[in-house]
C-alpha cells in the first residue's frame, strides 16, 4: 500500500514537470500548428538563470526560491516572446520551416548553454524541508513532489481563468477554434500568438526551476529529456488540448513510475508503448479535436 | 522533370567522373589545407571522407523520406544505430560451421540490412497511421525508446553508455585496422554510391511517383483509388534499410559504436544536413553531408585552437562551440536561404526555380 501511495505521488509530481512543458507546447500547437522543439531550451534558460539568481542571494532560503521561480518564468517569457517575434514570425503559416528553425534554435541553445555553463551537470541547494519526507499511509514521500503538484496545479487553473474570463484568452480560444474566422472578424491574431509563446515559455521556465530541484542539479540537456516526454504527452492527451495535456501528463507520468517499479525499469518504453496503443486506438489523443 | 534529365548523358558522365576521382583518391597526394586535416592518401583524411559519405548516404536514404515523401521523421537515427548495433551483435552471435568466414561476413550485412527493414515496417505501421506533426512526435518517440533500450545494455549486448566494440573475428583482414583505412574509404563510397541508385531508382519506381504525389496532394491520390498507407510504409522501410546499411558500414569504419548515433539528437543532426543541402534534391542531401561533415571536423579543430583559447569570453564561448555555430548556420538557411546549399549553386542556370519548388514542397508537405 504505501509503495503504492509512494509511486502515485512521486508520479504526480513528475506529471506536474510534465504538464508545465505540455502546457505552452499544446497551447502552441494548438494555436499557430507549431512543434516548438525550443521549448525545452525555455525550460533550461529558465533554470540557468533562475539558479544563478538565487545562488547571489542567499543559498537555499524560501525567498531566493521564490525570485528564482519569478526570475525563471520571466525570462522564459522573454526568451520565448522574443525567439517567436524574431523567428517564427516570419515564416508565418510555414510549419515545416518553422519546426526547422525550432530545431536550429534547439541544437544551437544547447551548444550554447554547454559553452556559459560546463557540460557537467550543476548541483543546486534548495530550503531543507524540500529535501525532506513526510509520511503519508506509511509511504515517505519527498516534500518537492508536493511543490511541484501545487505549482502546476496553480499554472493550470491561472491559465484556465486567463483563457475563460479574458478578451486575450477568447482571442486565443477562438484561434485554437477556427483562426480564419477570428482574422476575419478583423482581430489581429498575431498578437495573440506572442502571447501564447510567452505564456508557454513563462510556464517552461518556472518548470525549469522545479526540475532543478526535482532532478537536484541543472544541465544544459534538463529540457530536451523533458522535452521529449512532453510531446508524448502532448499527442497522448491530444494536440492543442490544455485538459487533454494534464490528464495525460498525470497519466505518463504514473505509468513511467508503475513501470520503473514494478517492470525493472521499463518505464520510459511503457510510455512508449502507451503512446503507440493510444495512435491504434484513438489517433487523435485522449481530448484532441478531430483531425 | 524534362528539362532535369534534359541531357541524361552528360548528366551520367558527371557522375561517373566524380565516382572515379572520388575512386582514385586515396592514391592521390592533393592537400586542401583548412578543409582535409592532411593529404588525400593519409589514413586521417580518408577515414574523415569516408566518415562523410557514410554520413551522405544515410541523409540520402532520409531524403527519402523527407524530400520525395514528405514526412518529417525524428526517428530516423534508430535505423542508423540499428544497422550499426545490428552488425556489431549479429557478427558476435552469428557463425555457423557450415559458411565460410566471407560468406558469414556478408550474410551478417543482409541480416543487418533486412533488420533494419523489418523494424522500420514495424516502428512505421504504428506511426504512419498518423500524418504530419504527430508523425514527426510519434518517430521521435520511438527513437527515445531505442536510444534507452541501447543504453540499457540489454542481456550485455549493446554495451551501454560504452557502446560496442566491432568483434574482427569474422571480419575479413583487409577491412580492419588504420592501416587499410583505404580500404574502408571505397567501402563507404560503395555504400554512398548504391544507396544513391537504390533512391535514384525508388524514385523513378512507381511507389516513388505515388508517394510524391501524396506528399503534394494526398486527398488527389485516394480519390484515383490508391491507397498511400502502404506505399508510405514501403518507403519508410526501404529508407530504414539504407540507414541500415549505411550503419553497418559505419561500425566497420570506426571499428565500433556509441549510443550517440541512437539519440534523437543525431537524427536532428540529420535533418540539418539535408535542409542544409536543399531540400528535395538527391545531391542536396550528399552536398549537405560533405560541408556539413567537413564544418563540424574543422570547427572542432577550431575550437581547441589557441586563437580562439585567447579570445575575450563573449566571442570564446560560442565560437568554440561548432554545434552553436552550426545550428545558427542552419537558422539562417532556412529563413533566407529556402533551396539550401544545391538550390545556391543551381540559381545561376535557372534562376529562383528550385528555391521555389523546394518552398512549395514545404508548404504541401505540412498540409497533408
Amino acid at each position: 500500500m504505501s509503495t503504492i501511495v509512494l509511486l502515485l505521488i512521486t508520479g504526480l509530481g513528475l506529471g506536474a514537470l510534465y504538464f508545465l512543458v505540455a502546457s505552452g507546447l499544446s497551447l502552441i500547437y494548438g494555436l499557430m500548428g507549431v512543434l516548438n522543439f525550443a521549448h525545452g531550451s525555455f525550460l533550461t534558460i529558465g533554470a540557468f538563470i533562475g539558479w544563478e539568481v538565487a545562488r547571489r542571494l542567499s543559498d537555499g532560503s524560501w525567498w531566493a526560491l521564490a525570485a528564482a521561480m519569478l526570475t525563471g518564468a520571466v525570462v522564459g517569457a522573454l526568451v520565448a516572446a522574443a525567439t517567436e517575434f524574431f523567428l517564427i514570425r516570419r515564416l508565418y503559416n510555414r510549419h515545416i520551416e518553422q519546426v526547422l528553425v525550432t530545431v536550429g534554435l534547439a541544437l544551437a541553445s544547447v551548444a550554447l548553454f554547454e559553452g556559459i555553463w560546463g557540460t557537467d551537470p550543476t548541483y543546486v541547494t534548495s530550503p531543507s524541508w524540500l529535501g525532506q519526507t513526510t509520511e503519508i499511509l506509511g509511504a515517505r514521500i519527498p516534500n518537492n513532489r508536493f511543490m511541484l503538484i501545487v505549482v502546476a496545479v496553480l499554472v493550470l487553473v491561472a491559465i484556465v481563468l486567463f483563457l475563460k474570463f479574458t478578451r486575450y484568452g477568447l482571442i486565443i480560444r477562438a484561434g485554437v477554434e477556427n483562426r480564419l474566422m477570428v482574422t476575419a472578424l478583423g482581430i489581429d491574431v498575431r498578437r495573440a500568438f506572442t502571447l501564447v509563446f510567452a505564456i508557454g515559455g513563462a510556464a517552461a521556465g518556472l518548470g525549469g526551476v522545479l526540475a532543478s530541484i526535482y532532478y537536484g542539479y541543472v544541465s544544459a540537456h534538463i529540457g530536451g529529456s523533458l522535452l521529449i516526454f512532453a510531446f508524448i504527452v502532448t499527442v497522448i492527451g491530444g494536440l492543442g488540448s490544455l485538459a487533454g495535456a494534464a490528464i495525460a501528463s498525470v497519466l505518463v507520468a504514473v505509468l513511467q513510475q508503475f513501470a520503473n517499479f514494478y517492470l525493472g525499469g521499463t518505464g520510459d518504453l511503457a510510455v512508449v508503448l502507451a503512446l503507440a496503443a493510444v495512435l491504434l486506438l484513438r489517433p487523435r489523443g485522449l481530448l484532441g479535436a478531430k483531425v | 522533370m524534362r528539362s532535369m534529365w534534359a541531357r541524361p548523358v552528360t548528366k551520367i558522365a558527371a557522375s561517373a567522373a566524380l565516382v572515379l576521382l572520388m575512386l582514385l583518391l586515396p592514391l592521390l597526394n592533393i592537400s586542401i589545407p583548412g578543409v582535409f586535416p592532411g593529404p588525400t592518401y593519409t589514413p586521417g583524411t580518408l577515414q574523415l571522407l569516408a566518415y562523410a559519405m557514410l554520413i551522405a548516404a544515410l541523409a540520402l536514404s532520409y531524403h527519402l523520406l523527407f524530400g520525395l515523401a514528405g514526412m518529417l521523421s525524428f526517428g530516423h537515427a534508430l535505423f542508423f544505430a540499428a544497422g550499426a548495433y545490428g552488425l556489431g551483435i549479429v557478427l558476435r552471435n552469428f557463425s555457423p560451421s557450415w559458411l565460410p568466414a566471407g560468406a558469414t561476413f556478408v550474410a551478417a550485412i543482409l541480416i543487418t540490412v533486412l533488420i533494419g527493414f523489418v523494424l522500420a515496417a514495424l516502428v512505421g505501421s504504428v506511426s504512419l497511421r498518423v500524418t504530419g506533426i504527430s508523425f514527426a512526435m510519434v518517430t521521435l518517440a520511438f527513437a527515445q525508446a531505442g536510444s534507452v533500450v541501447v543504453r540499457r545494455n540489454p542481456g550485455g549486448q549493446t554495451g551501454g553508455e560504452e557502446g560496442l566494440t566491432l568483434d574482427v573475428s569474422h571480419v575479413p583482414d583487409d577491412l580492419v585496422g588504420v592501416l587499410n583505412t583505404r580500404n574502408l574509404y571505397w567501402l563507404s563510397l560503395a555504400v554512398l554510391v548504391i544507396v544513391y541508385l537504390v533512391v535514384l531508382w525508388v524514385e523513378k519506381s512507381r511507389a516513388g511517383h505515388v508517394v510524391a504525389a501524396t506528399r503534394e496532394n494526398e486527398l488527389r491520390v485516394r480519390v484515383i483509388g490508391i491507397r498511400p498507407y502502404l506505399v508510405r510504409l514501403l518507403i519508410f522501410a526501404i529508407a530504414g534499410a539504407l540507414a541500415a546499411l549505411a550503419g553497418a558500414a559505419f561500425l566497420l569504419l570506426q571499428s565500433g559504436v556509441s549510443p550517440r548515433v541512437a539519440t534523437p539528437d543525431f537524427t536532428l543532426t540529420l535533418l540539418v544536413i539535408v535542409v542544409l543541402g536543399g531540400v528535395g534534391l538527391r545531391w542536396g542531401a550528399v552536398l549537405g553531408a560533405i560541408v556539413y561533415t567537413l564544418l563540424d571536423q574543422r570547427l572542432t579543430a577550431l575550437a581547441g585552437s589557441e586563437f580562439i583559447a585567447g579570445l575575450p569570453d563573449l566571442l570564446r564561448i560560442p565560437l568554440s562551440q561548432p554545434l552553436f555555430i552550426l545550428g545558427t548556420l542552419f537558422i539562417l538557411v532556412v529563413l533566407f536561404l529556402p533551396g539550401g546549399l544545391a538550390g545556391l549553386t543551381k540559381r545561376s542556370g535557372r534562376p529562383h526555380r528550385p528555391s521555389r519548388r523546394g518552398r512549395e514542397r514545404m508548404l504541401e508537405a505540412e498540409e497533408i
